[in-house]
């Protein structure tokens, strides 16, 4: 288990939205490794792990962007199957709550990392 | 305390102003019968001679001046002195139709010259001042306006005009400016302009502003000197009238002191059109004292407010007027409701960390208004969990609700995609089809 840096950027959930936000990571040649777009009505959140998130963050800012950067937990899982089952057990065993998960393939395929915004940030970490 | 301009004017007591009033009165309802047609065709149908006018009370009896008729005089019709003695000439912003012409004189020009050397005055200004003048300068009456009052007093005027922040900024910095003079939604708009320019606010001269031109709150007063770390005072005029210099707020700024040994104020109910008492709030009448060019009887501003008299903490004697909280013809009726813009931006501003940028929207998809209010999601607002954010707009939905007593819809928008005006800003949009 590992933290790492997510980034969250406000949308406006209209057509386009989507292009103007991964231009700005191709413009600063930024690598998308994972990403999870959770929208609402007329407005959405779209969440991003990336290869250099200071860059991007700094970048977003200057571009004007509502954006913010948290930590979130990567659990390793195995990619084959039963993988994700094992995990969830393990989680719910822990009693944590997840708020916003999804999921990263490593380069290699050797496994799978489960991204995991938890806020109970302390249980969390005395579980995993 | 600031320098009193022109204590004789200023600090009239009640007897002496309103004998003053009275000779100007009769001698300008006589001048303008005279000399417009149009007042001389409006008198004569509503059956009163200028002879009539034998107390100030008596103005009751005159007919009121509107738009409409300075419109349907375009160009020179208003004119009531003859052209060779006009030396300029200013035009209201005409949204709708033709744009209303007003021609001044020599004394004309002093006139206003004096008034705007009362209002910087009040501001804090004096000969010693440098005044970064941000108001269009034109047509427009705003930047002479503040030219010719900065002038009269002696001060250092830059006038740089409207717009071009990047360059205000830059002047404000390196000339040293101590006053800024501009509309308060511009204000804003530098404040937001010098971050991100990374100029430090508190290092600039800057210790005074005179905004106007525009409705705005107290609220928003805070956010300016906050931002700008000035003291913010608030100055009202209309082109119909003279321009700025009709009223402006002094340090106390508790209301605006009107000029009220040349312009005569009334305020009236929109509906009835009977005049109100003193204190009651209504649409201001204005009638010019002592203006050759184009003289107003009357004329119906459409700002709402209310006047309030009484010696102020600063010595003045004159009149003092509220803040303008809308317009009689900007007046919403959502539902039956009757809603006021301004009411729902003072109730925005009072949310913490919303930024004074929003656009009312109002629409009648399916017989019924609805009303849709588009705010930024600023940093200070944003969560990344949307279930917060949800939580954000609901919050200032019901916030809304409670204070203007109306549902409606909140939508966040991302920051800055909302118009900054450079000028007066357009945060209404009217699209209900009424057929």
């Amino acid at each position: 288990m590992k933290n790492i840096k997510q980034l969250s950027i406000f949308a406006e959930n209209k057509p386009g939205k989507l292009e103007h936000i991964t231009k700005v990571f191709e413009e600063n040649k930024i690598n998308i490794l994972a990403f999870n777009i959770a929208s609402q009505g007329d407005f959405g959140i779209m969440r991003f792990i990336v290869d250099k998130p200071e860059k991007a963050l700094e970048a977003f800012k200057k571009a004007g962007f509502t954006i913010s950067m948290n930590e979130v937990f990567a659990i390793e899982m195995e990619d084959k199957p039963g993988g994700f089952h094992n995990v969830a057990q393990f989680i719910a065993k822990s009693g944590l709550n997840i708020e916003n998960a999804y999921v990263l393939i490593e380069k290699d395929r050797q496994g799978a990392l489960l991204i995991c915004d938890i806020k109970d940030t302390e249980k969390a970490k005395k579980a995993l | 305390m600031s320098l009193i301009w022109n204590k004789k004017a200023e600090c009239l007591l009640p007897l002496e102003k309103e004998q003053l009033q009275l000779e100007r009165l009769q001698h300008i309802v006589k001048y303008a019968y005279e000399r417009v047609p149009y007042y001389k065709k409006a008198f004569d149908k509503s059956g009163v001679k200028p002879s009539d006018i034998n107390s100030l009370k008596d103005i009751e009896k005159l007919p009121f001046t509107s738009k409409a008729e300075l419109r349907d005089a375009y160009p020179y019709g208003m004119f009531a002195a003859p052209m060779e003695d006009i030396v300029e000439i200013h035009t209201s912003s005409g949204t709708t139709g033709k744009p209303v012409v007003m021609g001044y004189t020599i004394a004309d020009i002093e006139l206003w010259s004096e008034v705007m050397a009362r209002s910087l005055s009040m501001a804090g200004c004096t000969k010693t001042d440098i005044v970064q003048n941000a108001y269009g300068y034109g047509l427009f009456t705003g930047g002479l306006g503040v030219h010719y009052g900065a002038r009269k007093i002696g001060a250092n005027v830059i006038p740089i005009s409207a717009g071009n922040t990047k360059r205000q900024l830059e002047i404000i910095r390196d000339f040293g400016s101590t006053i800024l003079t501009c509309t308060p939604s511009y204000t804003l708009f530098l404040a937001e302009s010098a971050k991100e320019d990374k100029i430090d606010l508190k290092s600039l001269k800057l210790r005074a502003g005179v905004f106007g031109a525009e409705m705005w709150t107290e609220k928003m007063r805070e956010e300016i000197e906050k931002r700008l770390h000035l003291s913010a005072t608030n100055i009202y005029g209309l082109t119909e009238i003279i321009g700025p210099g009709v009223a402006q707020e002094c340090e106390v700024k508790q209301g605006l002191h009107l000029q009220e040994d040349v312009f005569y104020p009334e305020i009236i109910s929109p509906e009835s059109l009977s005049v109100l008492s003193e204190g009651k709030k209504g649409e201001l009448v204005l009638t010019t004292l002592t203006r050759e060019g184009t003289p107003m009887i009357r004329f119906r501003t459409k700002d709402i407010t209310s006047l309030c008299g009484g010696e102020c903490k600063c010595g003045r004697t004159t009149i003092k007027m509220d803040r303008i909280t809308g317009r009689s013809d900007d007046m919403l009726k959502i539902r039956g409701v009757i809603v006021f813009p301004s009411s729902i931006e003072k109730a925005l501003l009072e949310i913490n960390g919303l930024e004074p940028h929003y656009k009312i929207i109002i629409t009648r998809p399916h017989q019924l208004d609805e009303i849709e209010v588009q705010v930024e999601a600023s940093e200070s607002l944003f969560s990344d969990e949307i279930r917060h954010m949800e939580e954000t707009k609901r919050n200032i939905e019901n916030h809304i609700e409670k204070s203007v007593g109306l549902k409606l819809k909140v939508t966040l928008v991302e920051p800055k995609t909302l118009p900054r005006s450079e000028g007066k800003a357009k945060r209404v949009f009217d699209q209900r089809e009424l057929k």
